[in-house]
């Protein structure tokens, strides 16, 4: 192979990189917000000095709704839907985020076969989750092929939350008190034989992935973001486990079934895009091992708790329930004035609170590393919008 | 709420007096009241709590009512039956709707008890604080476990950087803001910090209003640039020494705070006729006008806020 300057193989491109790529003047560059490597309507304005980015300044907005103002309208039943739709390939997450702040307002308590149903219904979100991020992301670095082998399986799992509630994306599969339906007849065995495949499955995307030179070019050592740095901007979820610090809210505050199943929380070294990819990939196989033991204990029973017909939140109380979300720490935080409906909803998306360190992640970085760097903060313009 | 179920069995003969009920104490006139309770009130032998008071009140009266030929023209026959219905159920009614708590019941299947607010004056933090800070802590409860405090609006930042620096508080999840327009300073603004050590989250509130403007926090922790921007957005809160007070969901120049009580939920009429400083309806937007960076050295003042009035627009008035 001829040494080009551009070469991804070349082994010294960081000896190259200010000469040929640094001109000393800058330019500004608009990204955006119809690029389809942005996952959304997500609009950067970008300064380049040559090749690199020397600042980058999001502007988000595009796809706002006023979620937030919608809450303020509904009775608290009646709010589940809107979470759905704002991190649409998660919508499990955000409904357990929602009901559990209700619940912790007005101070139900569930039965253990929903709290099981809840977090089998979340593993299988956040693996559906992470399946869509892969793909994406590999898509962005200009790897085609895991797109076609993880939405294989992210088929099969949004065939499981069909045949649970009859929707695939807006599962609205969860409510303030338990849960709208109990699990199909066979339901558990089809998630047994998806949770025996899964492994194998991941081992096949690991294998296209994990070792390739081109992969690890574009990832290894590129949005480097330290674990203070991390903390400073408030990222959560695999974002901060990358950098290395080993913070779950399944294991700091376990909620729901979590403290009653074993699993790793996985934490990166390096603190790049590599470790976060190996970060996410270790977390899908953790979720089968949750999966699998939630099914295993699965116990009988109800699965709704005796609530109201009419919910309604004291006067002035107020309440944050935060939990693990595929992204990052989902939180609501709710206040109640005695009607049935919230009196103030406010969402704490972790897409939102994520893409803020998006600046921090490319300066100094190349601009063909930045559709890898919006790739590895995972974001979801429905929840950083709202 | 609590007395919901017990009283689910007898539901379907209850109804005819219930609605009854609320409407007497309006319709009682002053001279029928003593003649039309005293017979009532031999019938009844113990002393009777206040519902079934106003239910045989609500008895009583509508059998006057219904003696009434007059009235009972205008009503129908529906004061009639109800009345006939009223007289079998009151007495049913009378054994107290007790929750007869089972101990062996599964805590689920109980009546869910709400949380209420608990002094936190108790609290290790509270107590540090209030020595830090005295009067700048103006209270301290907690509801459901988390402990919020009430903080002086000048005194946050410092009170931040303290819970950051000596109670390890490095963590802030999340600010926003909330909106109660009948009180004088009409805003709050919610702060959540977590501290791993502690493994724990605290909430502070400041109060704000719409001129008086919160200190950023944006020198603590770099997290809270996006979320103060977005309370600004919201609620038109502003953050004194934020490095970039500018809107971000919605575009510069918008005119209004979508998440306070008082703007309509249909949205308002926006566009050129509202912010010609903003958007020319000939030549499109105005340059340097819009969210994003602002040059090194601006050759001229920024674009006046959004408040201002529109007279002082580049190019034609909207027609």
């Amino acid at each position: 192979m001829t040494e080009l300057m551009h070469s991804p193989f070349a082994d010294s491109d960081t000896e190259m990189s200010d000469s040929l790529f640094a001109k000393g003047e800058e330019m500004e560059l608009n990204f955006g917000p119809q690029h389809p490597s942005t996952h959304g309507v997500l609009r950067l304005k970008l300064r380049v000095d040559g090749e690199r980015i020397t600042e980058c300044y999001p502007i988000i907005g595009y796809l706002h709704r006023g979620t937030e103002k919608l809450f303020e309208l509904h009775p608290f039943f009646q709010n589940v839907p809107h979470t759905d739709r704002m991190d649409y390939v998660a919508a499990a997450t955000n409904n357990l985020a929602y009901v559990g702040a209700v619940e912790k307002l007005v101070g139900l308590t569930i039965p253990p076969r929903a709290r099981y149903i809840r977090t089998i219904l979340c593993e299988l979100q956040r693996i559906s989750s992470h399946l869509l991020w892969l793909a994406t992301h590999a898509i962005d670095i200009g790897a085609m092929t895991p797109f076609f082998y993880t939405f294989r399986e992210r088929e099969l799992v949004l065939d499981l939350f069909e045949q649970y509630c009859g929707a695939r994306l807006t599962l609205n599969c969860m409510r303030p008190g338990g849960l709208p339906h109990d699990l199909p007849v066979g339901w558990t065995d089809k998630c047994r034989e998806l949770m025996a495949l899964f492994p194998a499955a991941c081992d096949e995307y690991e294998g296209l992935l994990t070792n390739n030179r081109i992969w690890k070019k574009r990832t290894v050592g590129i949005g480097v973001l330290p674990p203070d740095v991390a903390i400073d901007y408030g990222v959560t979820g695999p974002m901060l486990r990358g950098s290395g610090i080993r913070w779950d809210l399944r294991k700091a505050m376990p909620y729901e079934a979590y403290g009653e199943v074993d699993f790793e929380v996985p934490i990166g070294t390096n603190c790049d895009t590599y470790d976060r990819y190996l970060v996410r990939m270790e977390e899908m196989r953790q979720s089968v091992l949750i999966i699998i033991q939630c099914l295993d204990k699965l116990p009988e029973g109800p699965i709704m708790a005796k609530r109201p017909r009419v919910m309604k939140a004291a006067k002035d109380a107020e309440a944050y329930y935060g939990i693990e979300g595929p992204k990052g720490e989902i939180g609501f935080y709710i206040v109640g004035d005695g009607t049935p409906n919230p009196y103030r909803c406010h969402v704490r998306a972790p897409s939102f609170v994520n893409l803020q360190s998006l600046p921090e992640l490319t300066k100094g970085y190349l601009l063909a590393d930045l559709v890898a760097l919006i790739g590895t903060t995972d974001i979801v313009l429905g929840e950083v919008d709202r | 709420m609590s007395d919901e179920t017990p009283e689910q069995p007898k539901a379907p003969e209850a109804p005819a007096p219930e609605p009854a009920a609320p409407e007497a104490p309006a319709a009682v006139p002053a001279a029928e009241t003593p003649a039309a309770a005293a017979p009532a009130a031999p019938v009844a032998k113990a002393p009777l709590s206040d519902e079934e008071k106003a239910a045989m009140k609500a008895a009583a009266l509508e059998k006057a009512a219904a003696a009434k030929a007059a009235k009972a023209a205008a009503e129908g026959a529906a004061p009639g039956a109800a009345g006939a219905a009223a007289a079998p159920a009151a007495p049913a009614a009378k054994p107290k709707p007790v929750h007869e708590e089972d101990p062996n019941k599964p805590i689920w299947e109980k009546d869910p008890i709400a949380p209420d607010w608990q002094d936190g004056a108790s609290d290790p933090l509270t107590q540090a604080l209030k020595d830090e800070f005295g009067e700048a802590i103006e209270t301290a409860r907690s509801y459901a476990g988390d402990l919020t405090f009430q903080v002086r609006r000048d005194a946050i930042a410092l009170v931040v950087a303290s819970l950051k620096d000596k109670h390890r508080f490095t963590y802030l999840i999340d600010i926003c803001g909330a909106d109660y327009p009948k009180r004088e300073p009409r805003f709050d603004v919610v702060y959540h910090l977590y501290s791993f050590e502690a493994n724990r989250r605290i909430r502070l509130k400041v109060v704000a209003g719409e001129d008086t403007p919160v200190p950023t926090l944006c020198n603590v922790y770099r997290a809270a640039n996006w979320p103060e921007r977005e309370a600004y957005d919201m609620y038109g809160v502003r953050f004194e020494g934020h490095p970039d007070m500018t809107r971000i969901l919605l575009w510069e120049g918008f005119n209004g705070y979508p998440l306070r009580k008082d703007f309509p939920v249909e949205g308002i009429d926006t566009g050129s006729a509202i912010y010609p400083e903003y958007y020319n309806e000939t030549s499109g937007p105005v340059q340097g006008a819009g969210t994003g960076w602002k040059p090194p050295k601006p050759p001229e003042p920024p674009a006046p806020p959004a408040a201002e009035k529109p007279a002082a627009a580049p190019g034609t008035e909207p027609g």
